[in-house]
């Protein structure tokens, strides 16, 4: 296999035959005039309207608001049992009346008969309504927000970027991330968006400010 | 699953089929001008698109320039971080390194998230030979596997079905591979794509390595990057323990930061969304979280050919949003099948015959199933310039020996251009845009214009080009 390394290298050296030798990657100019964000109003009041737009429910609460949203939320889901990362902040589910059972490596099987995940995120960003998880402090391994079909995610105000540009640079790639923007999709079948197919079909997201 | 492109008819052929099939023509017309106007309307929200396609092309160009550079930075990353890279010179080597990690798995089923290498490849085929089952997962996938057919689209693989035959397909054909359809199945969307998640769903909890591609290869940190909308790719990246990516060498980016860009023209110029629905990172193993076996397997087969071409070269900066279909007169009509290869549309008629050479029948067809209309180029979020490629390629193809040219062109053109009709449509669209269109557009167009010239659509017709080209009556030399 490594023969086919040297000749893949060798094979992509003999084709750049045009490059000048002294060229060098940053000499090939890259513009940047695009813009860091786009002005679409207030942050947090333009990501709750573009979260809503991909058919999530979006709620804005005050940060002493956030057990009675959660307990809420999951009451008006039917929600009984919620898995939840295992350092998820105590007092979130002080007022629900759901029980929680914590991620430590839960078999497929068990996420699989859970009614709901309850998380926290990293990031989220206004512009595209996108929360972004990372795998950190209250949100768990990736299969912990897969599995359930109901996904109620915690987002601080301070949390929130305007546009992507601005989301990046607070990310660690060496971290697994997932990018979340609405429900799980599909447009498969003669366009037409409907929503869930193997992710969680219900979004939720509670904003504390 | 047998399912080939290999021994399609040339394109006249396949195309005059295809433009037969009412049906089919109705489905495309309505899915591509559905994705245009979708399109349309987020990239019409950013007033720096201009700005954001003149980066994307300008990353992609420092990276092909450098491309040895960066594989090198890649493969130590992923080293680094627990990965094993492994480097295919060609398909039969891609499929060879694949089918031995999975033998070595000791499983015999392998999940796949949607990929259009693995594809190129035709690694579901080598698959099958050694004893492995591929399940595909994505929906359309799902649709063209289960009715043994071929994709015609590089983002609605089925678009070319309606759900009436969805329904059909999932009825007859699910319960030879998994769970059955349920009773009474429906053609309602909702009802289809509910049958797809509850035929996937065990398989999913319980196949142990998944195959996957992926939309960007960061060559700093060694991370890969996965779009998709149904979460059945965060099911292949997230529950097996083995993970195996086929990557092409194309897919580098340089930095991090540089997703930047990418995040915003792909989801934009693809399915028409502000962003996609799911977006999966992942550098090498995680333990604790996900596979934890990861490999990455970096696939020449062609692209360093394309690569060494200075005016073909550019087709290697495609993100495969498929926006270039959408736009295009002459895929509206004939669909992705005509095009004999994964990649069908404008991308197609270009990459298609630098990744194999011109010397098959299919290959020197397509860079004459175009009218050089200039749409695509128009679209494409990162500036390639197709009608160029395709001018640069008719050349090659009616340099080569003999009739061969003579043939391949006026057969592929016969169809697109020989009909009046149908040239008239095309040339009505190409030339209206062109004596509309001043050097830069005001309003939302400006987003197109403002970096550069406005395409040139040919003034000559492809009719005139190849009458000057061979001469009354003469071939081509
Ligand atoms: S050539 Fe451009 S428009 Fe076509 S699929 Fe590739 S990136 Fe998209």
């Amino acid at each position: 296999m490594s023969g086919s390394r040297e000749r893949i290298l060798g094979r992509v050296r003999a084709a750049l035959a045009d490059v000048p030798a002294a060229e060098r990657p940053d000499d090939v100019a890259v513009p940047r005039d695009y813009a860091a964000a786009h002005g679409g109003g207030e942050r947090v009041a333009l990501f709750a309207e573009r979260v809503a737009d991909y058919r999530a429910v979006v709620h804005r609460v005050p940060a002493d608001g956030l057990a009675e949203a959660l307990a809420r939320a999951l009451a008006r889901r039917g929600a009984r049992r919620v898995a939840v990362p295992a350092d998820l902040p105590g007092d979130w589910l002080a007022a629900a009346d759901a029980v929680a059972v914590p991620d430590g490596a839960l078999p497929v099987a068990e996420l699989d008969a859970v009614d709901g995940v309850v998380t926290g995120c990293a990031v989220a960003i206004a512009e595209t309504g996108t929360i972004v998880l990372d795998a950190g402090a209250a949100q768990g391994r990736r299969v912990l927000t897969l599995v359930p079909d109901y996904h109620l995610c915690v987002v601080r105000a301070d949390q929130v970027v305007d546009a992507v540009p601005q989301a990046l640079p607070r990310l660690d790639p060496r971290r697994p991330l997932t990018w979340i923007s609405g429900p799980s999709a599909t447009s498969d079948i003669e366009l037409d968006r409907v929503e869930g197919v193997h992710g969680p079909r219900t979004l939720e997201v509670v904003i504390t400010e | 699953m047998s399912a080939t492109f290999v021994g399609m008819p040339a394109f006249p052929e396949a195309a005059r089929a295809a433009t037969g099939d009412a049906q089919l023509r109705h489905n495309l017309r309505r899915a591509t001008h559905t994705i245009r106007d979708k399109r349309a309307a987020v990239v019409g929200e950013l007033d720096d698109w201009a700005g954001l396609r003149a980066a994307g092309k300008a990353v992609k160009d420092r990276t092909l320039r450098h491309l040895d550079v960066y594989l090198e930075r890649f493969e130590a990353a992923v080293t680094a971080a627990g990965g094993q890279v492994h480097w295919a010179a060609d398909a039969a080597e891609a499929n060879r390194v694949v089918t031995d990690l999975v033998l070595a798995t000791g499983e015999r089923d392998v999940v796949k998230v949607k990929s259009m290498a693995t594809q190129e490849i035709e690694l579901n085929q080598a698959l099958a030979e050694a004893g492995i089952t591929a399940y595909e997962t994505d929906l359309a996938e799902l649709i063209v596997q289960l009715s043994d057919d071929l994709p015609s689209h590089i983002l609605v693989p089925a678009i070319h079905r309606n759900r009436a035959e969805i329904r059909e397909i999932f009825r007859d054909r699910m319960a030879a591979w998994g769970a059955p359809a349920p009773d009474g199945l429906g053609d309602d969307p909702r009802a289809l794509a509910e049958a797809a998640r509850v035929h996937l769903r065990e398989r999913f909890l319980r196949t142990r390595v998944a195959v996957s591609g992926a939309n960007f290869a960061v060559a700093d940190t060694g991370t890969l990057v996965v779009l998709e909308s149904e979460g059945n790719g965060r099911m292949c990246l997230t529950l097996p323990d083995t993970l195996i990516s086929v990557v092409g060498i194309e897919k580098l980016v340089p930095t991090w930061s540089d997703l930047e860009v990418f995040l915003q023209l792909l989801p934009r110029s693809s399915t028409g969304e502000r962003m996609n629905p799911y977006t999966s990172t992942w550098t090498g193993v995680t333990p604790g979280d996900g596979p934890q076996e990861v490999h990455v397997v970096l696939l020449d087969n062609g692209r360093t050919d394309v690569l060494a071409d200075t005016v073909g070269r550019q087709a290697l900066r495609c993100i495969r949003c498929s926006a270039c279909l959408n736009i295009c007169p002459v895929y509206e009509r004939t669909g992705g099948h005509a095009y004999g290869s994964v990649y069908p549309g404008p991308i197609g008629a270009i990459l298609t015959p630098q990744l194999r050479g011109t010397g098959g029948a299919v290959e020197a067809a397509l860079p004459f199933a175009s009218s050089l209309c200039g749409a695509c180029y128009e679209v494409c979020p990162v500036a390639i310039d197709i009608p160029e490629v395709l001018v640069h390629l008719r050349e090659e193809v009616a340099g080569g020996a003999g009739h061969r040219a003579e043939r391949a062109a006026m057969g592929a053109a016969g169809w697109v251009l020989g009909d009046r009709r149908r040239l008239d449509a095309a040339q009505r669209a190409a030339s209206a845009a062109r004596s509309l269109a001043p050097r830069h557009l005001p309003g939302p167009g400006a987003a197109w214009t403002d970096t550069r010239d406005l395409p040139e659509i040919p003034e000559e017709s492809f009719r005139s080009w190849w009458r000057r080209r061979s001469g009354p009556g003469e071939g081509a030399r």
